[in-house]
């Protein structure tokens, strides 16, 4: 039955596809539509935690009692207790609910704490200081030679001497040190709820990218079950990968809510959400790559370092390396260092964009050592569709898209050799690339779609909006199923009491939830059609929804209006479910994407300064459901690639271990007038469009890094090896630092 | 302990006016009430109080005018302690409003008047999240205490609903979670109030005061061009 359900051809759709304004847009620009950190509830009490100073320390003694002498403080509670170890900064050890947010912050500040200071190790770009320190164990890796090694060889012998012998037959070797700093997810709307008991029953309004799946999270420490707990997050004020789950600090609002039958908010403050609310790991590189005569890369040896924090050491995952290139020969390990951080969180396309930082410069620096032109080299890299030299999108894929790129960036017309452009003063300008890939699969998504008599359409789906246009997305995805203006769609999202829809994590929303809303609307068209045909006497098959009709294909006179169609269900509206299921094969989605990036850069060689002149992303997301805002998800991911490629960073202090940088004007963040020209383009031609439906969240924030550090090295000639490129960073590559 | 640092800010500000007050003023007398023709003056005040939050504050026009003492001595400066009422006027209303001398105006508006577009993102002014118009000027909600802001005319976002500047938002998908949205929307405005005929170029360098975490840069330099270019500018 699958292939039922199936898009309508480019040139058929109404809806799909279509440029249209966002349909929450008038709420988000208001100020009227309400995130967690804007619910009011009556008799609410304001809840801020105590976040740990230190990095790595034991707890003596807490004594929360002087909080609750406090004007204006209800309770106060500690959430560690004294001989508890705490192994990162900003960690919550109590918590402190008040009438007010200032009575709340006062509190906090009257806790008692003594601390016994332990070893810090905050270090993760130095690798001999973590092995020194004993931090350092060995994450995996792999090998793989064209080769294979005799029955008589050993395995290990085989590989090593096969490496050597393929360098030392490569025509070019690159052999150097790349890394990219660490740098938090920094959700504007902090991690936190506000919540209220309705007798046994837990309400939680809860900032999350998780509505459907976090009752449980709420239910089994506070010992009740997940039937009793409903999830509301109608907005979200950022998550990126970051929130998924209550967290302890919501469970803590919770048990607060309880023993003073009172509604409690607890929001993060911006140096915890910082300190404890997610980051991306870090990653550092030794690396070496030989390629043949024409610049084709025949063996890759790597070995990687970095930090995801003190729970659980771990860092990029070595799959990933080199990135996208999969040369016939390589070696590759990674190192996990565990650094006095809180656990790393999944952030947009984990492991991603560290890996192809961290690699995609080495085949810049490889066509810089030969002179080359970077653009023929990672062309030359692709292979072909048959013999790829890459994973992920097709080569051809990524061919195309190269092409339209480097026309949108005039490259060839701009292009020098690294570090042979026109100087103006003391600017130099240059060009780089970088290519990326991403799953973006469709998640678990289910929904009911009602049909009311009167005509009237809305949808129940436990879904949420990162700022995707979910709610655009499903009402055009229902808007082509019944031939009506989308803003017709009532959508309503953001609840765990409506079906359940998958996390939004991995790009996988869009696909999930459109599939599901496809077959929905498809087969309630079914059942109108068939009511309709009966009246007009005709084969319900022959019958299309279009333009707020009911009509005979290609013959309008055969038509009834799309509310005298609905009139006939009777009484009932008639109500229809929808599905998908995560991996499932259908027209309707698929997975695996490609993109190409283009930066054009400026550099200031006296101050370091590096300037966004112009950033080309062309990418493929299959089928493109709500255009404008699939072009705002690329802008802006672009614009998050250009803040970490040049400004932001977590930066730890050595011998204290303090986040010393945890407040926004330190923590700094791409502004506005920073990011130059950007053009977007979807490369969407049939080949690709036919696919159907693919995630596009992650992919596009993935390529940046690469491709500035690379327009940067072809602007100045020498490598700014680590990420961000800072003034600092810039001149010490120059040698004047 | 550090007191956390919303408050710090609040109270080093008020603080380092008061250091300057304070030889001036050896018995911390509160002077205004006899001044306005009160009754009696405050007791019990204390400058460990103030510092505490839990006493009193000058008034706060003296705050930001950073005056100096004899300044603000001979311009009747106010010293008010505990739980007031005051009127603010928000979006063209007066609404009567209980704080602390600590309560800034962003809480006040958010949780005693419920407008919620403002958003408190940032401790330092850095963000812009908490942007609004007192007596057509941009400010920061957070950075202001409540009091300080009788007498001004306060505007918030949701003013603004039938203004250009939210409409080309909309029309230029200049949002994506929407959290920045309103602080933005509120600069814009109050930045082609000040250049009605912005160029690009213009409205690159002179919105640098909010921060975006989605990326919606592009889409709001679009969407200040369309209300420059749509003449829906004042």
């Amino acid at each position: 039955m699958a292939d039922l359900y199936t898009w309508p051809a480019a040139d058929k759709a109404t809806a799909v596809g279509k440029r249209v304004k966002r349909l929450d847009g008038p709420e988000k620009s208001t100020g009227t539509a309400k995130y967690t950190y804007d619910i009011n509830l009556k008799n609410q009490l304001i809840a801020k935690g105590l976040g740990c100073p230190h990095a790595h320390c034991k707890i003596t003694s807490i004594d929360v009692a002087p909080a609750l002498k406090v004007p204006g403080v209800v309770h106060a509670e500690a959430l560690r207790q004294s001989g508890n170890e705490i192994e990162w900064q900003g960690e919550l050890l109590a918590v402190v609910a008040a009438e007010t947010e200032g009575a709340a912050r006062e509190g906090v500040a009257a806790i008692k704490v003594e601390y016994e200071m332990l070893p810090v190790f905050v270090e993760e770009s130095n690798l001999a200081a973590a092995e020194a320190a004993g931090r350092a164990t060995k994450g995996g890796g792999k090998t793989q030679t064209a080769r294979e090694p005799g029955d008589d060889d050993d395995e290990d012998e085989f590989i090593a001497k096969e490496i050597e012998r393929l360098f030392a037959e490569s025509a070019h070797v690159v052999e150097a040190e790349y890394g990219i700093d660490p740098i938090t997810h920094c959700c504007l709307e902090p991690h936190g709820s506000t919540v209220e008991w309705q007798g046994n029953k837990l309400v939680a309004h809860l900032s999350t990218q998780n509505v459907s799946g976090t009752a449980n999270g709420f239910a089994t420490p506070l010992n009740i079950t997940a039937d009793d707990v409903t999830v509301h997050c109608d907005y979200i004020g950022g998550g990126f990968g970051s929130k998924f789950a209550p967290d302890y600090w919501g469970v803590a609002a919770a048990k607060i809510a309880k023993a003073t039958g009172r509604p409690v908010q607890l929001m993060l403050d911006r140096d915890q959400e910082l300190k404890i609310g997610g980051w991306r790991p870090s990653a550092y590189i030794k690396a070496k790559l030989g390629a043949d005569k024409d610049g084709i890369v025949q063996v890759w040896d790597s070995s990687h370092w970095g930090s995801s924090g003190a729970p659980n050491p771990g860092g990029v995952n070595h799959s990933t390396i080199p990135y996208v290139f999969a040369p016939p020969n390589y070696r590759r390990t990674q190192t996990n260092i565990k650094t006095n951080h809180a656990l790393a969180r999944a952030w947009r396309a984990p492991n991603h964009p560290q890996a192809c930082a961290i690699t995609q410069v080495a085949l810049d620096d490889l066509a810089r050592k030969m002179g080359a032109n970077s653009l023929d080299i990672f062309m030359k890299n692709l292979g072909t569709d048959d013999k790829p030299g890459v994973a992920g999108a097709k080569p051809s894929v990524y061919k195309a898209e190269m092409e339209v790129a480097a026309k949108l960036m005039d490259w060839n017309a701009k292009w020098h050799p690294h570090g042979k452009g026109p100087a103006k003063g003391s600017v130099v300008e240059g060009l780089g690339m970088a290519i990326h890939t991403w799953g973006g699969g469709a998640n678990n998504s289910t929904c009911t779609v009602k049909v009311h008599p009167d005509g009237g359409v809305e949808t129940f789906c436990g879904t949420q909006d990162l700022g995707v246009g979910t709610r655009t997305v499903l009402a055009l995805v229902l808007a082509e199923c019944f031939g009506l203006p989308y803003e017709a769609i009532k959508v309503n999202i953001g609840s765990s009491k409506y079906p359940v829809s998958g996390p939004s994590g991995g790009s996988t929303t869009v696909g999930g939830v459109s599939a599901a809303h496809r077959r929905a609307g498809q087969d309630a068209f079914q059942k109108i059609a068939e009511l309709v045909g009966k009246k007009l006497e005709v084969d319900p098959k022959t019958l299309q929804a279009v333009g707020g009709r009911v009509q005979v294909a290609g013959n309008p006179a055969k038509s009834v209006s799309w509310k005298e169609a609905c009139s006939l269900l009777g009484m009932q509206p008639l109500e229809v479910k929808g599905e998908n299921q995560s991996g499932q094969r259908s027209d309707l989605t698929s997975s695996q994407v490609g993109g190409v990036q283009m930066a054009h850069v400026a550099v200031d060689k006296e101050t370091g300064v590096v300037t966004m002149k112009k950033f080309v992303a062309v990418q493929d997301m299959g089928l493109v459901v709500a255009r404008k805002q699939a072009e705002s998800q690329i802008y802006g991911a672009v614009i998050m690639g250009i803040a970490y490629s040049l400004f932001e960073r977590r930066i730890s202090d050595p011998k204290t271990g303090a986040f010393v940088n945890a407040e926004l004007k330190d923590y700094k963040l791409a502004r506005l007038g920073d990011v130059g020209e950007i053009v977007v383009e979807i490369y969407e031609p049939e080949s690709e469009r036919s696919r159907g439906v693919i995630g596009l969240g992650e992919p596009p924030v993935i390529a940046p890094g690469a491709a500035i550090s690379n327009a940067v090295c072809n602007a100045l000639g020498v490598r700014v090896p680590t990420l961000p490129m800072t003034p600092e960073r810039v001149l010490a590559a120059l040698g004047k630092a | 302990m550090q007191p956390p640092a919303a408050l710090a800010i609040i109270w080093a500000r008020a603080g380092a006016l008061w250091l300057g007050a304070a030889a001036s003023w050896p018995p911390l007398t509160p002077i205004s009430a006899e001044r306005s023709g009160g009754s009696r003056p405050f007791s019990g005040f204390s400058r460990r109080d103030f510092l505490r939050g839990s006493g009193a504050v000058a008034a706060a026009t003296a705050i930001h005018q950073q005056a100096t003492a004899a300044a603000q001595e001979a311009a009747g400066t106010k010293v008010a302690a505990g739980k007031q009422t005051i009127t603010l006027n928000v979006n063209g209303k007066d609404h009567s409003v209980q704080v602390e001398p600590r309560t800034t105006l962003l809480e006040a508006l958010r949780t005693q008047l419920d407008l919620t577009g403002a958003k408190p993102i940032c401790n330092d002014g850095s963000s812009g999240g908490a942007t609004v118009l007192e007596d057509g000027k941009p400010i920061q909600a957070n950075m202001r205490l409540a009091m300080q802001c009788v007498g001004k005319k306060i505007q918030t976002v949701e003013s603004l609903a039938g203004d250009a500047v939210p409409q080309a938002f909309v029309d230029c998908d200049a949002q994506q979670c929407g959290f920045c949205t309103p602080g933005f929307v509120v600069a814009v405005r109050a930045f082609l109030n000040m250049k009605p005929k912005a160029t690009e170029e213009e409205i690159r360098a002179g919105l640098n005061g909010n921060l975006c975490r989605c990326g919606t840069y592009a889409n709001i330099i679009h969407a200040a061009v369309q209300v420059v270019k749509g003449g829906a500018n004042g």
